[in-house]
């Protein structure tokens, strides 16, 4: 690939605790898993690095507590890194590390750049809230100002997503999860952002629902050209959904490449494991 | 016309400031500040803890004045304490230089230095004495004669004992971390506005001129479930402390070129509280934590409250609203509740008709765009 | 005036620092700035933002006007007046144009003001944000961030449900195209008169600990979406049964006598100076 990757990520640290001299040196022998028995600090994301093209949907697939959905909440500046770097390649954000901006930088960021589907749709969405008001804020956030144009959008990202408009002004509170869900999506979506963030969207949902929502997905990437980054302990969704994975395992990336070989040819033993277990 | 009701303004005030003072002397019982003074210390107490200003002459005054009105004493006393030039801060206070009246802990059966009751309603049986309303100055000479032949301590000042704090027993044994001595300024919430989060000290002053009502109902429902601090109550004491303030701009330290101002009374109040706490080692231990509680005056279920609130308040992660500063600061002033609630009594008829105007349109009803 | 109380009733220090938040506020248009609000001897939420603010300002030279709800008149009013005067000695008056400070509770006057004019507005929640988010530390933050969102979404989601937005008084502003702020419980028809305002107008909340501030000549705009422009309180078709005005805010009434609902000019000041004119005209005609 010749192209320039849309978002860069580099050497992301992100560790909870202040470490101790049995595990800041750098080989870092002390640790169980990712955790230093001595003094309690858990190191989430070691030194994580890797690009998103343009178009593509990029799968982190690994084992809860691998650090996934750290490494996304930190992209998304909801959790603050302990180091790293990551780049935009856009106009307005040109050579700037997104992770050292002005808090209100990073708000415009999230607002007009970003997308974010949470595991808990509690935490993407105003439960008491109308879910066409859901869709609204997050072009509000992106500066339309126009009622007429926003709910038009959110009429047919609503359709998109398969909630019958008669439900557009009830409250996703009365809603099943896996609509809760479809709602989140269609919010993410509705500023039609570079990037979308997906974390484990089909986590605990009805498996004809999980098919549902993974062939929307589908259908956004073919039709939107939107950069995607799905967390997903689960394989078979990361095998459905990304083009590329990273496989994550106590912080740490230990295998990257494309998704079917990964799958075909898994180098890492936990991958294999991994694999095999899927078959 | 019915809208006169608001207008007519300057009679209508001179008129009913007249009535109130008609209500407070229409019995022709003269009441003197010193009668308050005496027979009313509890109260004259609280109202100067409410008020944060340390004066019981003018708190009787207010009271007074206020016709025992709680909200009005304080307010009184309140918007006096604005007009008065803050001059210096005094030397900090040491509790253990206290002149204590009163020491109970409920920790321990006995502790050093012994439990010294004091004067306390707690073990009075609360049934009306009929014969309060026949007391006579005779009677109280006679009693006073011989309780003070009797009982009265006859220590004099010369051999004031200082008595230790119940939780330095503790410390000694390694169940209390021991921390340095603190000395940076705290931060004066009458002269900067409370910004958060706040400061511990910050807090701390705005739950001792807190409320007594709102300190001791919130600090309740900490207790009943609705907080995540189970306390006991190390040491309540009572007592007299001394108040010195520092020459301002003098080189030397030497704390006996120090004013001595006065002293004044207070409740303090240490509740021992255990936490869990993640040592370096990463193990978890049980260790105790201080509630701390004073007010002016004697108040003991506000200082106890207080403590239970400022360690709801050192716990933040906890989801209650009694463990939320935001919550619990910003509703215990006596002033602020008392003055919001009651401002709903201005009228607030342009507001209404901005309502009625809203709710008319959308009762109108239709959904097309208004242009 | 009480020889025994300082010059307008706060002492010199307070006052400094009130002035000192009262000169970042105008510096930065919309802009909350905290100040150790003093208790007066009037109620928290009765005005002491604006009394301190009043007090602060005042000096030998400044002529008074003080109103409540669009009146002179009003107990609250009087009240406030009195208290100024009682520790400043300072000239009342009621005509909105003689007044060189303008104290105001709900209202801003039917006559624009003038570049030598301060109005005060008392403000009893200056944060517009709080009905979306409880917390100052978060409401701190989302002004920070300009973080509008949850203000505009409130509008959105009466459009929905009502069909049009139903603010009431205190419908917020845009100031300065930065801040969100809360104009004061001011009825909708005055919000326009905040934007390039010839007079300095200053907001105080006593309780809430904050003052704001409009500046001559700032942009303030109404927060409306573009297919659902901003309105007023309508009054089309009504006038004052006193004076006959008409583009003004009028107070709904039921005359007892007939049980018609009538309606009259809300600033009385206004009221009576129209009166007074028409009748000296009548005057003049009648010398004619």
């Amino acid at each position: 690939m010749y192209e320039q990757p849309i978002l860069q990520v580099k050497h992301l640290n992100k560790q909870f605790g202040s470490g101790c001299r049995h595990c800041t040196n750098a080989a870092q022998a002390n640790l169980i898993k990712n955790y230093c028995p001595k003094c309690g600090t858990i190191y989430a994301c070691r030194n994580v690095s890797f690009d998103v093209y343009p178009g593509e949907i990029l799968g982190i697939v690994g084992e809860s507590g691998s650090g996934k959905s750290t490494v996304m909440h930190c992209l998304y500046f909801d959790k603050e890194v302990t180091a790293g770097e990551v780049y935009l390649h856009d106009p307005e954000f040109e050579g700037l590390n997104l992770l050292t901006i002005s808090s209100q930088k990073k708000r415009y960021v999230r607002n007009h750049k970003y997308g974010m589907v949470y595991q808990n749709p509690v935490k993407g969405l105003k439960m008491n809230f109308s879910s066409i008001g859901n869709i609204a804020e997050k072009l509000i956030a992106a500066g339309n100002r126009n009622v007429t144009a926003m709910q038009r959008i959110g009429q047919d990202l609503l359709e998109t997503v398969h909630i019958p408009l008669f439900r557009m002004k009830e409250a996703p509170g009365n809603f099943s999860g896996g609509m809760q869900q479809r709602v989140q999506i269609a919010k993410a979506l509705s500023n039609q952002p570079p990037i979308l963030f997906l974390d484990e969207v089909t986590t605990g949902l009805d498996l004809s629902v999980q098919a549902a929502v993974i062939d929307l997905i589908k259908l956004i990437q073919r039709e939107l050209q939107i950069s995607m980054i799905v967390v997903s302990h689960d394989l078979a969704v990361i095998r459905m959904l990304a083009d590329r994975t990273l496989v994550m395992l106590n912080g740490e990336v230990i295998e990257q490449g494309l998704t079917d070989q990964i799958l075909e040819d898994p180098a890492h033993s936990y991958t294999q494991q991994l694999v095999y277990s899927m078959l | 016309m019915g809208y006169v009701a608001v207008k007519g303004g300057t009679n209508a005030i001179e008129a009913s400031i007249e009535r109130i003072k008609y209500e407070r002397i229409k019995d022709m019982e003269v009441v003197s500040v010193e009668t308050i003074l005496s027979s009313m210390r509890l109260l004259v107490d609280q109202v100067m803890s409410e008020a944060s200003l340390y004066s019981p002459y003018l708190a009787a005054l207010a009271i007074k004045q206020a016709e025992g009105s709680m909200e009005e004493a304080v307010f009184l006393l309140r918007a006096h304490r604005s007009t008065l030039p803050r001059l210096y801060y005094s030397r900090t206070v040491d509790p253990y230089e206290m002149f204590v009246e009163r020491r109970i802990s409920a920790s321990f059966k006995d502790i050093p230095g012994g439990q010294l009751l004091g004067a306390t309603h707690d073990y009075t049986h609360r049934l009306l004495d009929f014969q309060l309303l026949s007391e006579t100055k005779q009677d109280l000479e006679n009693w006073l004669a011989q309780y003070s032949a009797e009982k009265l301590p006859r220590a004099t000042r010369n051999e004031i004992t200082h008595y230790p704090k119940v939780v330095e027993y503790l410390r000694a044994e390694g169940l209390f971390e021991t921390y340095e001595a603190d000395n940076t300024s705290p931060d004066d919430v009458t002269k900067y506005s409370l910004q958060f989060p706040a400061s511990r000290s910050e807090r701390l002053q705005i739950l001792t001129r807190g409320q007594t009502g709102a300190i001791t109902s919130l600090g309740y429902a900490s207790l009943r479930g609705y907080g995540q601090v189970h306390p006991t109550v190390g040491e309540v004491r009572v007592g007299r402390l001394p108040i010195y303030v520092s020459l301002e701009n003098s080189e030397m330290t030497d704390p006996e070129d120090d004013y001595y101002l006065g002293e004044i009374k207070v409740t303090e109040v240490e509740s021992f509280v255990p936490v869990t706490k993640k040592k370096n080692t990463n193990e978890h231990e049980i260790e105790f934590e201080i509630g701390y509680g004073v007010c002016y005056g004697q108040n003991e279920t506000k200082a106890i409250a207080m403590s239970i609130l400022d360690q709801c308040l050192e716990h933040p992660e906890e989801s209650f609203a009694t463990h939320d500063e935001e919550f619990v600061l910003l509703h215990v002033d006596s002033v602020e509740s008392t003055g919001f609630i009651s401002h709903l009594k201005l009228p607030h008829y342009v507001t209404f008709q901005s309502k009625l105007d809203s709710v008319r349109r959308v009762k109108q009803g239709g959904t097309e765009n208004e242009s | 005036m009480n020889p025994n109380q300082h010059f307008a009733f706060l002492d010199e220090g307070s006052k400094k620092e009130i002035r000192r938040a009262s000169l970042k506020a105008v510096a930065i248009p919309g802009y909350q700035v905290p100040f150790a609000s003093r208790e007066m001897p009037i109620a928290r939420g009765w005005g002491t933002g604006g009394l301190q603010l009043t007090l602060s300002l005042i000096g030998k030279e400044d002529v008074l006007k003080v109103i409540d709800q669009g009146s002179d008149e009003s107990v609250n009013a009087v009240s406030i007046k009195k208290l100024v005067q009682s520790t400043t000695d300072v000239e009342l008056t009621e005509q909105t144009e003689a007044a060189t400070i303008i104290q105001s509770r709900h209202r801003i006057p039917e006559i624009p003001l003038t570049k030598e004019q301060i109005l005060v507005l008392q403000v009893p929640m200056p944060e517009p944000l709080r009905h979306y988010e409880k917390k100052e530390q978060e409401t701190k933050k989302l002004h920070a961030e300009n973080e509008y969102s949850g203000v505009w979404l409130m509008l959105f989601e009466q459009i929905m449900k009502f069909g049009k937005t139903a603010t009431q008084a205190d419908h917020p502003v845009f100031v300065n195209d930065r801040y969100v702020m809360a104009p004061s419980p001011i009825p909708r028809f005055d919000n326009p008169k905040l934007h390039d305002s010839e007079a300095l107008i200053l907001l105080g909340a006593g309780r809430e600990k904050k003052i704001y501030a409009v500046p001559p000549h700032t942009d303030v705009a109404s927060l409306a979406f573009e297919d659902y422009p901003f309105t007023v309180e309508d009054f089309s078709g009504e006038c004052c049964h006193l004076c006959g005005a008409t583009d003004v805010f009028l107070d709904e009434l039921i005359d007892e006598e007939s049980g018609q609902t009538i309606f009259q000019c809300n600033d009385t000041s206004y009221c009576i100076a129209r009166l007074n004119q028409q009748e000296r005209k009548e005057v003049e005609l009648a010398d004619v």
